[in-house]
């Protein structure tokens, strides 16, 4: 069994000039997580887009399931692959089931309707996010945390074997960074493949992930934070001096910084 | 039912006579049964009444609808049909046959033509730029809008005052005064094509305004089914316009008031929006003829009517807006 996503010597850059990165490579396979590292402006959320394929890569292939991705329709790749934006931006106030139940579209034809068994899909996964009491409520009315939520939940309603997250926990206060980092360890233990961007190198540790780093000289490093995550590479990275220490009391390294 | 209603009382109402049991009579014994009719009653119903109780109600859905796809894709509430310049378009068209001393069915035709390729112009504008984003299209939508009432002014100025420009000034506030049967034939099948497509898509169009990013990650064939929903709401419009002239107000405020009453999803809000328009342009004609001994223009009617009910809808949902 071949990896789920595989990404070969990638390269990007806008209208041809500016290099963003390049020799991108590495592999996800179901039930990893694999956290995107890399200081502001570095390409992360980029290199995402182009695993979701709304941007074209200049340089190498994505490979989804063994195939080229470029070589897919639209709807195949929606198939495999669910996309959580930073951020939601409403428009009109529709419910949060029939926010979530168009998460069927990749599965349904043209002029096709979601039927019963659709929405059907739709509370079950309210259901696994936890959030069935929402159904009802229009999305343009719940706040930041429960939206991310809802988002998840349609991803998993596209039937997705792969969620890409950008920056998932950018908007939430402490307590609910916690709470969707939770989740994506849960949806990691069901066997869906989860590849997030984050600022915070600690939330690696947190969830136990795979790193892939582009850093402050865009070269890009991937392995298991056991592997790669160093005090020197993150110092470096970010531009100011860091810590990776073992916490006594809750069993786990951390990224920190030291007073300042 | 509400609307047959309508329909029924519609043609009840006018100059020759308001008697609703020698209406029914006159359709009764259309129907085949045998009751005493006045003779004159017939060809009212038949030949004025009729068709302009047809097209008030065709009219009215088409243009909301079109309204209601237009919001639903370009992701705002306040869009009204015009926004890619159909409605200059087809003003600048029917002027242009007015200048040139044609005849009704003329005008009607460069009106519909005129409106097909202001919104061809428009689309043009984002490919030749090379950026197809929604955003450019609107700016788009407004150079080609603003450059029109440009030429639409030189028209006026040139216009001879008495006939040609008052002509024109009455166009762009919309009548139906001088519709016929066989005009209704010429835009039906527009109507049921357009509006079936469009209502089958419906659930895409929920999808599409949630906007760019988001369809293209539920695998939807952006382009496409964005294309089709434009080319549909475009034609709809400017085959209104094309036999009315503009109406103001029923694409803007229809759509809103459907979403009140039946919810955002478009599945359930858009075929609400085709009969509650239908209804609300049967209301606004009846009263466009009945209210005086002279014709009164739709868009004085339709602003008079639909401002207040605007401001109506806005103080309902006054807690969302932020």
């Amino acid at each position: 069994m071949g990896a789920l996503l595989q990404v070969k010597d990638l390269g990007f850059s806008y209208n041809g000039s500016r290099q963003i990165f390049k020799d991108i490579s590495f592999e996800v396979q179901q039930g990893e997580i694999v956290c995107l590292l890399g200081p502001n402006g570095i390409g992360k959320t980029t290199l995402l887009n182009c695993l979701a394929r709304l941007r074209e890569p200049l340089q190498g292939s994505v490979l989804l399931n063994g195939e080229d991705m470029a070589d897919l329709p639209a709807r195949e790749v929606a198939r495999i692959i669910g996309y959580v934006p930073q951020t939601l931006i409403p428009s009109f106030d529709y419910t949060v089931l029939e926010y979530v139940v168009t998460g069927n579209a990749p599965w349904l034809g043209t002029f096709e309707k979601p039927g019963p068994e659709h929405y059907q899909r739709a509370e079950e996964a309210l259901q696994q996010m936890g959030i069935s009491h929402l159904a009802q409520k229009p999305y343009t009315r719940i706040s930041t945390g429960e939206l991310q939520q809802v988002s998840i939940a349609r991803a998993i309603a596209q039937k997705a074997r792969l969620i890409l997250m950008d920056e998932p926990t950018a908007h939430l206060d402490y307590g609910n960074q916690l709470k969707v980092l939770r989740l994506i360890k849960d949806l990691s233990a069901k066997g869906y493949g989860i590849v997030l961007t984050t600022h915070n190198p600690d939330q690696v540790l947190l969830l136990d992930a795979k790193a892939a780093i582009i850093d402050h000289q865009s070269i890009f490093h991937f392995g298991s934070w056991q592997d790669i995550l160093t005090e020197e590479l993150l110092s470096a990275m970010y531009g100011v001096p860091l810590r990776l220490i073992e916490v006594e009391g809750i069993d786990r390294m951390v990224s920190i910084a030291p007073s300042l | 039912m509400l609307l047959l209603i309508g329909v029924f009382l519609s043609l009840s109402l006018g100059r020759y006579s308001n008697d609703p049991i020698k209406v029914l009579n006159v359709l009764l014994s259309k129907l085949g049964m045998n009751v005493p009719v006045d003779p004159a009653m017939v060809g009212i119903v038949f030949n004025v009444r009729l068709p302009r109780v047809l097209a008030s109600v065709m009219i009215g859905a088409m243009l909301s609808l079109s309204g209601a796809v237009y919001q639903s894709v370009f992701r705002n509430p306040l869009v009204s049909p015009d926004l890619l310049g159909v409605s200059s378009g087809a003003a600048v068209g029917a002027s242009a046959a007015i200048l040139l001393g044609a005849g009704l069915a003329t005008r009607q035709i460069f009106a519909f033509a005129g409106g097909i390729l202001a919104v061809l112009v428009t689309s043009l504008v984002p490919r030749l730029l090379r950026n197809r984003s929604n955003m450019m299209l609107v700016l788009s939508g407004i150079i080609v809008g603003g450059f029109l009432s440009s030429v639409l002014a030189i028209m006026k100025f040139v216009a001879e005052e008495q006939t040609q420009l008052a002509s024109i000034v009455y166009w762009q506030l919309g009548s139906l005064a001088s519709i016929l049967g066989n005009e209704l034939f010429a835009i039906l099948p527009v109507f049921l094509v357009c509006s079936t497509l469009l209502l089958l898509l419906s659930w895409r169009i929920n999808i599409l305004s949630f906007g760019d990013l988001e369809a293209r990650t539920l695998g939807v064939n952006l382009r496409q089914v964005r294309t089709i929903v434009i080319i549909c709401a475009s034609l709809l419009t400017a085959s209104a316009v094309s036999i009315s002239g503009t109406i103001g107000w029923v694409g803007l405020v229809i759509p809103h008031l459907s979403r009140l009453i039946a919810g955002s999803d478009n599945t359930r809000s858009m075929p609400v929006t085709l009969l509650i328009g239908a209804i609300f342009m049967l209301m606004i004609d009846t009263l466009a003829r009945t209210v005086s001994t002279v014709e009164v223009p739709l868009s004085i009617l339709t602003g008079f009517v639909g401002a207040p009910l605007y401001a109506l809808l806005l103080y309902k949902q006054r807690t969302r807006l932020e």
